[in-house]
């Protein structure tokens, strides 16, 4: 039985939302700004009106207010209580449920060892760092022993070392503890880091639910494709293993060298602007080195597209602007690719997954 | 209550210390012509010191001061609940934001022709009318500091399992401390501006009332020390929130 089931969830952001969560994983709802996600949060916890209905193992909760709910839920902007330490921070929910003294103690005791924050104990808010608060925030969700939790983008206004090292800290956290987890992100990379699973959500509704790797490499329609970057995905005839962790495939007229361990690749997938192009040969070994006709041009503001026939596949790649214009490319010019090795994305077969 | 030791000493008196010469040196050197009309200083002390030992200031201090105080006291708290509950449920807010909007513009001497018909001239007339001085703007600054606090905290707090008056009393009420302490600090000034005023024209005790005597027997000394007196109780009252609001803010504020 799923941990949370969604039916039919409508509001003024949701435009029918179905959704299961599988008791004790972590499920990354994914999807641009605006597209409904911290709601879809809000109407998990009971925040905000909405139509349908919201079930915690099979049982329907619509008539439950937050408070009863039971839900540990990590804002987006964390909302410490700035007139309460640390400690009474993380106590607050403790507090009120009405748990006796020592107990709360105890209890917060271990969320501050748990968490590595024991000597910020007696500090407030400000005068903590974005990491620290990060912490806390996630602690007091913790406390009172939710058996779902919440976490809306948590890592988004952290430096990119600390959030680095959060999210390993997190996804080991969430591991231990076996706790269902709705994690919100707008960033594909830390979504298929962290996920068990991924749900696309685009514009109030559930594109697709699946396995990064699923969602990655068979996206459900042109939308899911578009918001995942429209990666370039190759089949794969035949494989060979390099060893040193490289394995050469061969798609049609290309042979492509990947990293991969393992003894059997099916796809491999690459993001348009993961592929170089120029109008010169560039030096060099040549490794994932193709020559290829430029067949379709599409440019926009924020980028250009082009599409490239090459070994018989068609790639799509994508460059800014202004490099554009600087290699003057024009359709019909013979162009060097070279597809860059580390970012190069494995599909094995259903087996080896 | 400390209240100068609040500000450096040096830096905050000097000002004060040469515009006490500058008076003194002024009236004795008879800068201005008329020292009937303009005493020195050292002048208006002796007069103080008088006033104290004989009592009559003294108990024209005490009669205003316990009038305000219980005044400020009563009309404060009556603010608060009545603030709190306006702030908190939307129900009452839109019940009475409109009527109190429409009241909380009147003077509060405006009041004191109708209060002195209804009241009549006694203790109580004074005290209703800081009662009303303070209880408007100390409802409404009470119940917008309220309403402003950030809505996230109080959902933040739902979904930790508080209830609607444990969120109220432990966090709402809290955040909402800097905007309520600047409505008591405002009105506990005002309460002694309007005090004066009601004693000089319908009530026949307190500085007020003194402050008339004087004007009549042209007593210029007794009318500034009166002035100094509250001078120094306006500061006071203010500064003594001032502290107040620090010391229950000052950890996360």
């Amino acid at each position: 039985m799923p941990a949370i089931e969604l039916r039919n969830i409508r509001n003024f952001a949701c435009r029918g939302v179905d959704l299961e969560v599988i008791s004790g994983e972590l499920l990354v709802l994914l999807g641009p700004n605006g597209a409904g996600k911290t709601t879809l949060l809000n109407v998990i916890a009971g925040l905000v009106e909405y139509e349908g209905s919201v079930l915690f193992d099979g049982v329907p909760v619509d008539g439950l207010p937050p408070q009863r709910r039971g839900v540990g839920y990590l804002f987006q902007n964390l909302v410490l209580f700035p007139h309460l330490n640390v400690a009474s921070n993380i106590a607050y929910g403790l507090r009120a449920r009405g748990w006796p003294r020592e107990r709360v103690k105890a209890r917060v005791e271990e969320l501050l060892e748990l968490m590595r924050i024991k000597h910020l104990a007696s500090r407030y808010p400000r005068h903590l760092s974005g990491g620290e608060k990060q912490r806390v925030a996630l602690a007091r969700a913790l406390a009172p022993s939710p058996k779902i939790l919440l976490l809306d983008e948590p890592l988004s206004s952290l430096d990119l070392q600390t959030s680095k090292y959060l999210r390993s800290e997190l996804k080991r956290l969430q591991r231990e503890l076996g706790i269902t987890t709705l994690y919100v992100t707008h960033e594909l990379a830390e979504a298929e880091e962290m996920a068990d699973r991924l749900a696309i959500l685009l514009d109030g509704r559930i594109e697709q639910a699946g396995r990064p790797k699923e969602v990655f490499f068979c996206p459900a329609n042109e939308k899911v494709a578009a918001f995942i970057g429209a990666p370039n995905i190759l089949e794969c005839d035949s494989f060979r293993s390099l060893g040193h962790g490289l394995v050469e495939v061969s798609c049609g007229g290309l042979s492509i060298v990947v990293p991969h361990e393992g003894d059997s690749v099916q796809k491999i997938a690459l993001l348009p602007r993961d592929i170089y192009v120029s109008p010169t040969k560039p030096p060099g070994p040549e490794v994932n080195r193709f020559k290829g006709v430029i067949s379709d041009i599409n440019a926009t503001p924020m980028s250009v597209r082009m599409t490239i026939e090459a070994g018989g596949k068609r790639l799509l790649a994508e460059m800014p602007p202004h490099i554009f214009e600087s290699m003057g490319l024009k359709v019909g010019q013979e162009v060097f690719l070279i597809l860059k090795l580390r970012r190069i994305k494995v599909y094995e077969n259903e087996a080896g997954e | 209550m400390n209240l100068l030791g609040k500000i450096k000493p040096g830096w905050g008196l000097l000002p004060v210390a040469v515009f006490l010469a500058v008076w003194e040196a002024a009236s004795r050197l008879d800068l201005i012509p008329g020292q009937f009309f303009f005493p020195p200083f050292s002048v208006v002390m002796q007069e103080f010191y008088h006033l104290i030992v004989n009592g009559v200031l003294v108990d024209s201090f005490l009669s205003s001061l316990i009038r305000v105080l219980i005044g400020f006291c009563a009309g404060s708290i009556a603010g608060l609940v009545f603030g709190t509950l306006m702030g908190w449920k939307e129900v009452l807010n839109k019940a009475f934001s409109p009527i109190i909007s429409l009241l909380y513009p009147i003077p509060a001497l405006g009041w004191l022709p109708l209060l002195m018909l209804w009241i009549g001239i006694n203790e109580l007339l004074p005290i209703a009318i800081i009662f009303i001085c303070s209880f408007f703007p100390i409802c409404y600054s009470t119940a917008s500091g309220i309403r402003s606090v950030d809505s996230n905290f109080v959902q933040a707090a739902r979904t930790l399992g508080a209830s609607d008056l444990r969120i109220l009393t432990t966090v709402v009420l809290p955040l909402a401390l800097p905007a309520i302490f600047t409505g008591l600090r405002l009105e506990s000034g005002m309460a002694w501006r309007v005090i004066v005023a009601a004693e000089m024209v319908a009530i026949p005790t307190g500085i007020g009332a003194l402050l008339m005597r004087a004007e009549s027997l042209i007593r210029i000394d007794i009318i500034i020390v009166c002035l100094m007196v509250l001078s120094l109780m306006c500061f006071s009252f203010e500064r003594f929130f001032i502290c107040l609001e620090r010391k229950l803010t000052r950890r996360w504020g």
